[in-house]
């Protein structure tokens, strides 16, 4: 669907020397995408916030900083990414450590690090560190793991989990399990195994509920019953709802959206967006945003596909689906799919750090795909 | 293995392309294994991808396309608001009906986030007109912040002069409003502050741990006392009503309004309204008139006194001075008024008379002597010399009693009676610390009695263990038998709080039977609802105790009040009823050997503590005290005390019992 830079050179001979090594890696399609992905988010926003520029401006400018995130990490060799990636991983558990302990000092929740000229978020780290860290694991052994491998894996994807999920940051802590775990499932787990963690999940599950807080159980309650809960959690989703619903198929044109002009829809400009574009834009704005999301996707998982080494297949198969994920889980959420965790829609709702993330996995994605080398025709 | 080959393989490929061709047959076999292995999952992937993908769509077409119409005519035609319906805190009522907490209409100055323009500009110019404390402004800013979209946000309560000032000048302030409320109210001020507590407004720590839909349109939670530790059954909970509103958010059609008749309908417009239900109502087991008394007598002091009905662990009053006046935190009391509240020396908001933590003193006699009759550590009959001191064997040190020159010859009985030092230094060497220990927490000491309200102290039952736990240098973590002599006095490293000396004495006037001290005895759901009573609860009483040792000791504490050697004697003179007691007093600080403690010359924060311990009737005792004044001098001004509670209770004209 997108042919990448290989099949031209490929075609061109034998050459010995990784792909781009000496000029700069720029992926078009990636670039393209996400650019008018970002695009979209922009004009949404700018009717979410109420047509506030300079909310407008502040986002572009996360913008920029986003992309120059993704055009230097384009150029980072996955050698060297994949030499980096224990110490990432082992800066950014270090940092959640400290976070916990400086946390439970102040007595209060705490995800940010200050460093008085910026925040910085660990757990946004972690998003990246765990996958990268189960392709590395992975990258020197036998494909598929074995049992006892298994175990490592998951207490890599787990630890920083339980610990996010401790700050609490439920939303992302799902994002951090559901990374390691698309590319644990990448890595090829059989049936069995799958059965077994499946099992055990089901387990945990009411171990897991004593653990919830009260405002983490009320969600789960009141996504069952939304309507059960109009004052609490259950007003986000009543409201998403007829926002989504009243745009129809063609919407209600941008700037009219009643739902979220007369400010009746709650976190309109972050996790809620995706509603305001669907009464706004209707059926088919949405579409056509799934389907630009979709080619993302769809463009990482043939990055994946045409990877040549376990270590930058897994981080670009596991990249890729997280990214989808992200989508669904936001997208799901605001139609009343799924629970509302607090997740916002890649690369349109207001708000700088995950943007940041987002765009560095995608420049791994081009980098992988640039940097790649030639075996054998 | 082969995997590790088949990496290295790309790595030598890499360098250079000479040993490719040869054996990557193998190796690359492998690696298409790998391969296909990876496509697969791949595969399945994107399969799931796709999957979910349809289901999405699924979805929005099933909301944007086949239900389109009504979430159109929801969107457009209606434009529902939900308004939260706060519901009415519970109240609270004495044993006879009285009512300590209610609920009395307010104006309340209240924010719309979202339609307040600039957030700080409007904070400071309501602080000019004094509608707004500037300390408080940075918590007002936090709790705004920290409330979600279109949530009503209770600013404070206004009097009427400020409900008026502001209502002029209300088009000045897009996004505040004053609206009608509750506000809790005390009737008794200061009376029984402690136990009943009080509300204040919620502050955005309270909003993490409670649940926030139920605290819609409620501003303020329980702070402390019962307010606090029954929040749940005096909150209730919350109801909501649909409204219509129009673009600019004027209600246009408001059917909740007056019609309470069921609790969740749907009047024709489809607008839904589900009532509140109320609180509970609490009864208590304190009784409003003996509190005033009580409260009365220790005007003045510091200190606490506090009285339990024996046969079911009603607390009766409980006292703790100095008080405070509730209806000041309610009001949205201002932080700089709290700072001064907490930071005054007498300490008012703390409640003595469970926190609070004393020397014993004499008080713990009784108990000592039950233990040395059940343990037979002594003969009752037997007679000791008391000559106003007391030595361990081999050493010299003198252990004084707090007559200078002696009480003579002793029993327990007349020990008790003259509260004889030397006299229970012997039986606590006979008995020694492991055995004192245990008598004291049989009577419920070194515990938490289990009150229903937070913030009990454990006071302390001195041991070995104790000591060794507690104390850090090794020297000081050896118990020295000098220790347990004065535990035998109560005094020494023994702590403990007002209610368990409560409680102990009316375990002792039961003669064993021992039941859980309790504030609350019932409750009522809504205004004259069925009103529902608690059972007493019955503890575990001290054991192998029998009723002629309880027999021994009851005569004993009699004799303190009527003998004329008796230290009670003076402040229960012609009591009509028969009043067991025991005295007491807690030295705050000690004296050096030799050293005579003079009450005028030294500062009244080191004079003793006055304690006082009785239960009355004493054949069949219907109320239980323990009083203690801090810095009180001799036993004397905590005897006066226990007499005005006592004749208040027992005599009381309009004395009402307790229903069923």
């Amino acid at each position: 669907m997108f042919p990448g830079s290989r099949d031209i050179e490929s075609s061109s001979g034998i050459s010995l020397k990784p792909l781009g090594s000496s000029r700069l890696v720029i992926d078009p399609s990636l670039l393209l995408l996400t650019v008018v992905i970002c695009c979209i988010g922009l004009v949404v926003l700018y009717s979410a916030t109420n047509e506030s520029n300079t909310l407008l401006v502040r986002q572009s400018v996360r913008f920029a900083v986003a992309f120059a995130a993704f055009l230097v990490a384009s150029q980072v060799p996955p050698d060297a990414l994949r030499l980096w990636t224990p110490w990432i991983f082992c800066l950014a558990l270090g940092l959640l450590l400290l976070l916990m302990a400086m946390g439970s000092a102040s007595q209060g929740a705490n995800r940010w690090l200050d460093f008085g000229v910026f925040q910085f978020q660990p757990s946004e780290l972690m998003k990246l560190a765990v996958p990268m860290a189960v392709a590395w694991f992975m990258s020197e052994r036998r494909l598929p793991p074995t049992l006892g491998q298994l175990l490592v894996l998951l207490s890599i994807v787990l630890v920083p989990t339980l610990i996010i999920a401790d700050q609490p940051d439920l939303g992302t802590a799902v994002l951090v399990l559901a990374a390691g775990a698309l590319t644990i499932m990448l890595a090829g787990i059989g049936l069995r195994v799958l059965l077994g963690i499946v099992f055990a999940a089901a387990v945990s599950v009411p171990l897991l509920w004593n653990y919830m807080l009260p405002y983490q159980r009320s969600r789960v309650f009141t996504f069952f019953n939304p309507e059960s809960d109009p004052l609490g959690a259950g007003y986000n989703i009543i409201q998403s709802k007829i926002a989504l619903g009243s745009g129809g198929l063609f919407g209600k044109g941008w700037l009219n959206g009643t739902q979220a002009h007369l400010e009746f829809l709650p976190e309109r400009s972050t996790d809620f967006i995706f509603a305001v574009m669907g009464e706004e834009f209707g059926l088919l704005g949405l579409l056509l945003l799934l389907i630009l999301y979709l080619a993302l996707v769809a463009r990482g998982l043939y990055i994946s596909y045409q990877a040549q080494d376990t270590f930058t297949r897994l981080l670009a198969g596991g990249l890729s689906l997280t990214f989808f994920f992200y989508v669904f889980v936001n997208a799901g959420m605001v139609c009343g799919l799924l629970p509302v965790v607090g997740v916002p829609l890649p690369l349109v709702s207001a708000g700088g750090t995950s943007m940041v993330t987002l765009m560095v996995g995608f420049g791994m994605l081009a980098a992988i795909n640039g940097h790649r080398k030639l075996l054998a025709p | 293995m082969a995997v590790n080959f088949c990496f290295y393989e790309q790595i030598v490929g890499y360098q250079g392309e000479g040993n490719l061709g040869m054996d990557s047959n193998i190796l690359l076999k492998d690696h298409q294994s790998e391969t296909r292995l990876f496509l697969s999952r791949l595969i399945i992937a994107a399969f799931f991808v796709l999957v979910l993908m349809v289901l999405l769509v699924g979805r929005l077409i099933q909301l944007q396309v086949i239900d389109y119409q009504r979430f159109s005519e929801l969107s457009q035609g209606n434009r529902l608001r939900i308004e939260p319906l706060p519901p009415t805190r519970g109240l609270v009522f004495d044993r006879n009906g009285v009512l300590l907490a209610e609920n009395l209409p307010t104006w309340q100055l209240v924010m719309i986030p979202e339609e307040v323009e600039d957030l700080e500009n409007t904070l400071v110019r309501l602080e000019a007109l004094g509608l707004t404390n500037a300390a408080e402004h940075q918590e007002i800013v936090d709790l705004v912040r920290s409330r979600r979209d279109f949530e009503r946000v209770q600013l404070r309560n206004l009097s009427e002069a400020d409900a008026s000032r502001f209502a002029v000048r209300r088009h000045q302030f897009p996004g505040v409003d004053i609206q009608e409320g509750l506000i809790r109210h005390y009737p008794f001020g200061a009376i029984g502050a402690h136990t009943i507590g009080y509300v204040g407004s919620i502050s955005p720590e309270d909003l993490q741990r409670i649940d926030r839909s139920n605290y819609a349109g409620t501003s303020q939670i329980g702070r402390s006392g019962i307010e606090r530790s029954y929040e749940q059954s005096l909150h209730g909970e919350v109801g909501y009503r649909q409204q219509v509103v129009n673009a600019q958010g004027r209600i246009l059609l408001d059917p909740a309004a007056n019609r309470p008749e069921s609790t969740t309908e749907l009047s024709q417009n489809n607008l839904e309204t589900k009532w509140p239900v109320p609180g509970d109502n609490l009864i208590l087991g304190l009784d409003v008139k003996l509190q005033l008394v009580a409260q009365e007598a220790m005007a003045g002091f510091r200190g606490a006194a506090i009285a339990i009905e024996p046969k079911t662990g009603d607390v009766l009053t409980l006292v703790s001075v100095p008080s405070f006046d509730p209806n000041r935190f309610t009001a949205g009391l201002s932080r700089a008024d709290f700072t001064i509240l907490g930071s005054d020396p007498d300490d008012p908001l703390f409640n003595r008379a469970i926190a609070g933590t004393y020397p014993p003193g004499s008080t713990v006699k009784p108990f000592f002597g039950i233990a040395a009759l059940k343990e037979k550590a002594i003969d009752p009959a037997h007679r000791e010399m008391c000559p106003g001191f007391f030595s361990l064997p081999g050493d010299t040190h003198r252990y004084r009693d707090w007559k200078a020159g002696g009480h003579g010859p002793m029993d327990l009985h007349d020990a008790l009676v003259q509260s004889c030092d030397v006299f229970f230094y012997q039986v606590a060497l006979s008995l020694g610390i492991d055995r004192l220990g245990e008598s004291l927490e049989n009577f419920g000491f070194g515990s938490t009695t289990g009150l229903d309200v937070v913030g009990e102290g454990h006071g302390i039952v001195p041991s070995r263990e104790w000591k060794k736990k507690n104390f850090s240098r090794r020297e000081d973590q050896v118990w020295f038998p000098g220790e347990t002599l004065i535990t035998g006095i109560g005094q020494g490293f023994a702590l403990v709080t007002p209610l368990q000396l409560a409680h102990a004495s009316a375990v002792l006037g039961t003669r064993g039977k021992r039941f859980k001290p309790r504030l609350v005895i019932g409750s009522q759901k809504g205004v004259g609802g069925q009103s529902i009573w608690l059972e007493p609860e019955e503890l575990a009483g001290p054991t192998n105790v029998e009723s002629e040792h309880y027999q021994k000791i009851h005569q004993a504490m009699l004799g303190v009040t009527e003998e004329t050697a008796g230290t009670g004697r003076n402040a229960m003179l012609g009591t009509p009823y028969r009043v067991a007691g025991k005295t007491g007093t807690a030295q705050v600080f000690s004296l050096a050997p030799g050293e005579e403690y003079d009450e005028e010359s030294i500062d009244e924060r080191l004079r003793d503590h006055a304690l006082f311990i009785a239960f009355a009737p004493a054949e069949d005792p219907e109320i239980a005290v323990a009083v203690v004044v801090e810095n009180g001098g001799g036993s004397g001004a905590a005897a006066t005390v226990v007499r005005k509670i006592l004749d208040a209770f027992l005599l009381g004209v309009d004395r009402v019992p307790r229903q069923p």
